[in-house]
């Protein structure tokens, strides 16, 4: 059930629900999963460590290794299911209109070819154009994102640069064609902190620029509470809720989302104001029960054994996938 | 590519691969010195007079020294003097010269027939995992590396030309009813193709087939096994996934990409190759009567005529040491990570 | 040790070949034991009258130019052949990973010296440089084992020097010195047992690889002499008499040495397995 949305969203991921084959049998690592991105909005998708937020961003790419397949589900993007489309249907949308930008920026560029060449690369094949007038749209590009020195910089090779000027080259070479959307799949992983900021903050200026639609996946609470407009929470492969960001941090209504919310350090706070969440992410290899939280939730009630999981809608907005959420004042 | 750190590049492991061939000149004296008699006579031949032998072991400075002799030796070795043989005649640099290019073709054939099919054939079973295609690269790498050389070339040899009679008599290069091609190169193949010989060119490839399978059955295995493992590990690897992420074809994905990665570790292998190679020519040479420096040294070493043994093997390691430094500088063709100091 | 038994039994499931290659291990270990009981013919005895014949129910393998019986011959060999490789292979596993650990313990000097030698003995094409070690040293089967060892030597070192360094890292060390133990007893007791796993993979490996070579040595005429009845010799024996049809002299052992070498193959891909499944291939 996707929201009820004003306008056409940019990309609506309808019930995802994708398994992974493994030694031990079949893990449900996304069940039911279902969110919508509209155009220039930028969403922020959180939760802990084995949560699914990447496996969501590999499945609408189609990037899911060949263990795992998509058991049921839809990511319409620009009238086409991302899901159902073939290689080579995708292999146009995938750099042109739609792209992502990973963790560890360092692994992720070919380390035996020159970023200039991989920017090329990319330009070649979806904007038509021959190498010469790539290579100075690629060096236009490097200084779009801000690396000093872009014409001698094209050059250069991944290992001879740093962690955040490897981020910066990968987002150039994901907004080399000004997509639509652009997933960030923990963009700052692997950056020393002073240049994460800087990280995002590019990201935040180039898709207020080109009104580009954001997928931003972190873990940190901090940083999609400064830096996006949505939130969709997830936790054990479900959506728990979505709201606007000043909505869920002042009003979350589910229990989860309240504790995340407790556990954040903020600027103020005492290490011992600061709450764990009990228990541990659920190991998707065991049957699970419908709501995947109940083992650590302290207001589960009998009625959480049974199935389905629900998705209430509090406000147009507004959803949470709870038998028993907080109430409005929970803060 | 970066201008001068090419240069630096050949420049540092030509450096690297002196010591190398020192070691082997050294080497090489020690065993030679270690042979058992007296290696004057050998080297004056055995039709030489009692004088006639003093006066080599004078040369050869075997009253010296061991380090004295060690000069001495270095002094010949510079001359281009490796000794004469007793059982030709002719000098030892004579011979390995006029022999080597037989074993060199030999060696270039089943190279180039063992990168042809075993590297398609890792591609494919690294990009068909679980395939008909993955199984019986497995199955062929397994049982490639168990096949005793010498044994491969008889088997070949009854099948193909004993019971179906499709291939020549492996009496050597060439069959006695053609002639030899004016020497170029020293390479038949080559030569005959220079002179326009078509039909004499058949008649060498004839020839060459069945020795060259042989040899190429061998290093096939390692060859297929390491471009499927590193194929693999490319096509799991972080970069590809960027790569596809930003919709780049299938094709450039896996050749422009993944196969340039892979293939670094397959030049490494083709160390262990070589050094393979360059020992299996003796065994392919006998078993084909081959008339390269293989079966050269080979005759030699039946008749106890160590001069050219001592040659064979200095010529085999000096090649040794050679081929891995193109392989070094080929490897910092492809990895810019080794050429440049970041 | 029950979740090892229970690996090892998943293992071998998904590989039913690794039991295959443990079979053909026992047959052959049997028949170096029992061979010359068990062989049907004296492998010596040669019978001129019934020289050349193929395969038949009186000789399973035939006989060669001398009239012996190959399958008698084949058999016997299984000895030697095996004990040539085992003897090589020990040789250079005991004293290349002594060398190769005390280079990466030692490390400074020591390691120069010790890397300096691995570095020369791989500067040879191996089998060129066993051609002249037993060319130089004496024409015997002694001397073959040497040769084998020396060149199988380097992967050892190579190997356990690589070991002690990462767990000389690790700090396993550090953590054994500073409760007492001398670094002897740090190397054997905390670095060697956990460094010896990956070896034994090695180990198997390098058993066929030394097989293929002393039987290509032999094959040329160096180390074993005729008579004695060597899987190398005798197909070297087979060899002229391929050309006139007679097959069987040169193809039986040439397929002892095969299998054998084969089984030693996969035992060491299944040992690997086993031990290290991420480096499966």
């Amino acid at each position: 059930m996707s929201e009820p949305a004003v306008e056409i969203p940019l990309l609506s991921v309808e019930d995802l629900s994708v398994e992974f084959r493994t030694r031990d049998g079949v893990v449900k690592a996304l069940e039911g999963v279902s969110f919508a991105v509209g155009k220039g909005e930028t969403v922020g998708i959180v939760g802990e460590s084995g949560s699914g937020k990447s496996v969501t961003a590999f499945s609408v790419m189609g990037l899911l290794p060949p263990a795992a397949r998509v058991a049921r589900g839809r990511a319409v993007f620009g009238g086409l299911d991302l899901l159902s489309a073939s290689g080579r249907q995708l292999d146009e949308y995938r750099g042109r209109e739609l792209s992502m930008i990973f963790q560890n920026p360092r692994t992720a560029l070919n380390p035996i070819r020159t970023i200039g060449q991989q920017l090329v690369d990319v330009l070649v094949r979806h904007a038509n154009l021959f190498r010469v007038d790539a290579r100075a749209r690629a060096v236009e590009l490097l200084a779009r994102v801000q690396i000093p020195d872009p014409g001698r910089r094209f050059g250069a090779y991944p290992f001879e640069l740093s962690g955040g000027m490897c981020q910066r080259v990968m987002i150039a070479l994901a907004i080399a064609c000004a997509p639509a959307l652009l997933i960030a799949d923990e963009p700052t992983t692997g950056i020393d902190v002073t240049t994460q900021a800087a990280i995002l903050d590019l990201l935040g200026e180039l898709g207020a620029q080109s009104r580009m639609a954001t997928i931003l996946i972190t873990h940190d609470l901090g940083v999609v509470a400064e830096r996006c407009d949505r939130i969709v929470v997830m936790h054990g492969g479900h959506v728990v809720e979505t709201a606007p960001t000043d909505e869920l941090f002042a009003h979350p209504r589910h229990p989860y989302t309240a504790r995340l919310i407790a556990s954040t350090p903020r600027p103020g706070a005492k290490l011992t104001d600061l709450l764990p969440i009990p228990g541990s992410v659920p190991d998707l290899r065991q049957a699970l029960p419908p709501c995947r939280y109940r083992p650590r939730c302290e207001r589960a009630l009998p009625r959480c054994d049974e199935p389905p999981l629900p998705r209430l809608v509090l406000t147009p907005r507004h959803l949470v996938a709870c038998q028993n959420p907080l109430p409005v004042e929970a803060v | 590519m970066r201008r001068g750190s090419l240069l630096r590049l050949v420049v540092k492991r030509l450096a690297a691969a002196l010591p190398a061939l020192f070691a082997v000149i050294v080497v090489t004296f020690l065993l030679m010195r270690a042979m058992p008699g007296d290696p004057a006579v050998y080297f004056a031949g055995l039709s030489a007079t009692r004088e006639a032998i003093e006066q080599v072991r004078q040369k050869l400075g075997l009253d010296r020294s061991l380090p004295e002799q060690f000069v001495l030796y270095l002094r010949d070795l510079a001359r281009g003097d490796l000794g004469q043989s007793i059982t030709t005649g002719q000098t030892v640099a004579y011979e390995i010269a006029t022999r080597l290019p037989a074993s060199l073709e030999l060696t270039l054939f089943a190279l180039v027939l063992a990168l042809a099919v075993a590297l398609p054939l890792g591609i494919l079973a690294a990009t068909r995992p679980g395939s008909w295609v993955d199984h019986l690269s497995r199955v062929l790498t397994t049982a490639g590396v168990s096949l005793p050389t010498f044994f491969t070339g008889l088997l070949l040899i009854y099948v193909f030309y004993y019971l179906l009679g499709w291939a020549p008599a492996p009496l050597g290069r060439l069959d006695s009813v053609w002639s030899p091609p004016p020497r170029i190169s020293g390479l038949f193949t080559l030569d005959s193709l220079l002179a326009g010989d078509a039909a004499l060119l058949g008649a060498c490839l004839k020839q060459l087939v069945l020795p060259a399978v042989t040899m190429a059955l061998f290093v096939m295995a390692p060859i297929a096994r390491m471009t499927r493992a590193s194929m693999l590990g490319a096509l799991g690897s972080d970069f590809i996934r960027t790569a596809r992420a930003s919709g780049l074809t299938r094709g450039t994905v896996l050749y422009r990409y993944a196969f340039r990665n892979a293939m670094l570790p397959v030049v490494t292998t083709l160390g262990m190759v070589f050094s393979f190679m360059l020992g299996a020519n003796v065994l392919v040479e006998k078993v084909f009567a081959w008339p390269g420096v293989g079966s050269y040294a080979l005759d030699a070493l039946v008749a106890s005529d160590y001069a050219p043994v001592q040659g064979f093997v200095l010529t085999m390691a000096s090649l040794y040491v050679l081929l891995n430094l193109v392989i070094d500088v080929l490897y910092g063709l492809i990895d810019p990570r080794v050429r440049i100091e970041a | 040790m029950t979740s090892t038994l229970r690996h090892a039994r998943y293992v071998v499931g998904e590989n039913p070949v690794t039991l295959l290659a443990f079979g053909l291990l026992i047959v052959m270990l049997l028949a170096a034991l029992l061979g010359s009981s068990i062989a049907p013919y004296d492998p010596l005895a040669t019978n001129t009258v019934r020289k050349l014949e193929p395969p038949s129910r009186a000789h399973w393998f035939g006989t060669d130019q001398l009239g012996r019986d190959i399958l008698s011959r084949v058999l016997v060999a299984t000895r030697l052949d095996l004990a040539i490789a085992v003897g090589a292979v020990s040789l250079s596993f005991l004293v290349g990973t002594a060398a190769g650990a005390c280079a990466g313990f030692f490390g400074h000097w020591v390691d120069r010296i010790i890397s300096r030698l691995t570095d020369t003995i791989m500067a040879f094409p191996l089998f060129v440089l066993a051609m002249a070690i037993v060319a130089a040293l004496g024409n015997n089967i002694g001397n073959v084992v040497l040769a084998t060892a020396i060149i199988n030597l380097p992967f050892y070192a190579r190997m356990a020097r690589a070991e002690v360094n990462v767990r000389r890292e690790a700090g396993y060390v550090e953590a054994a010195r500073l409760s007492g133990n001398s670094a002897l007893r740090a190397l054997r007791c905390h670095v060697v047992p956990n460094a010896l796993p990956p070896m034994m993979v090695q180990v198997s490996l390098n058993l066929g690889w030394a097989m293929l070579n002393a039987a290509g040595l032999s094959f040329i005429g160096l180390g074993v002499r005729p008579p004695t009845p060597e899987w190398g010799i005798l197909v070297a024996e087979g060899a002229s008499f391929i050309l006139s049809g007679e097959w069987w002299i040169a193809l039986f052992p040439g397929l002892a040495l095969m299998l054998a070498v084969f089984c030693f193959n996969l035992l060491g891909d299944g040992l690997r397995d086993l031990i290290d499944p991420r480096r499966r291939t």
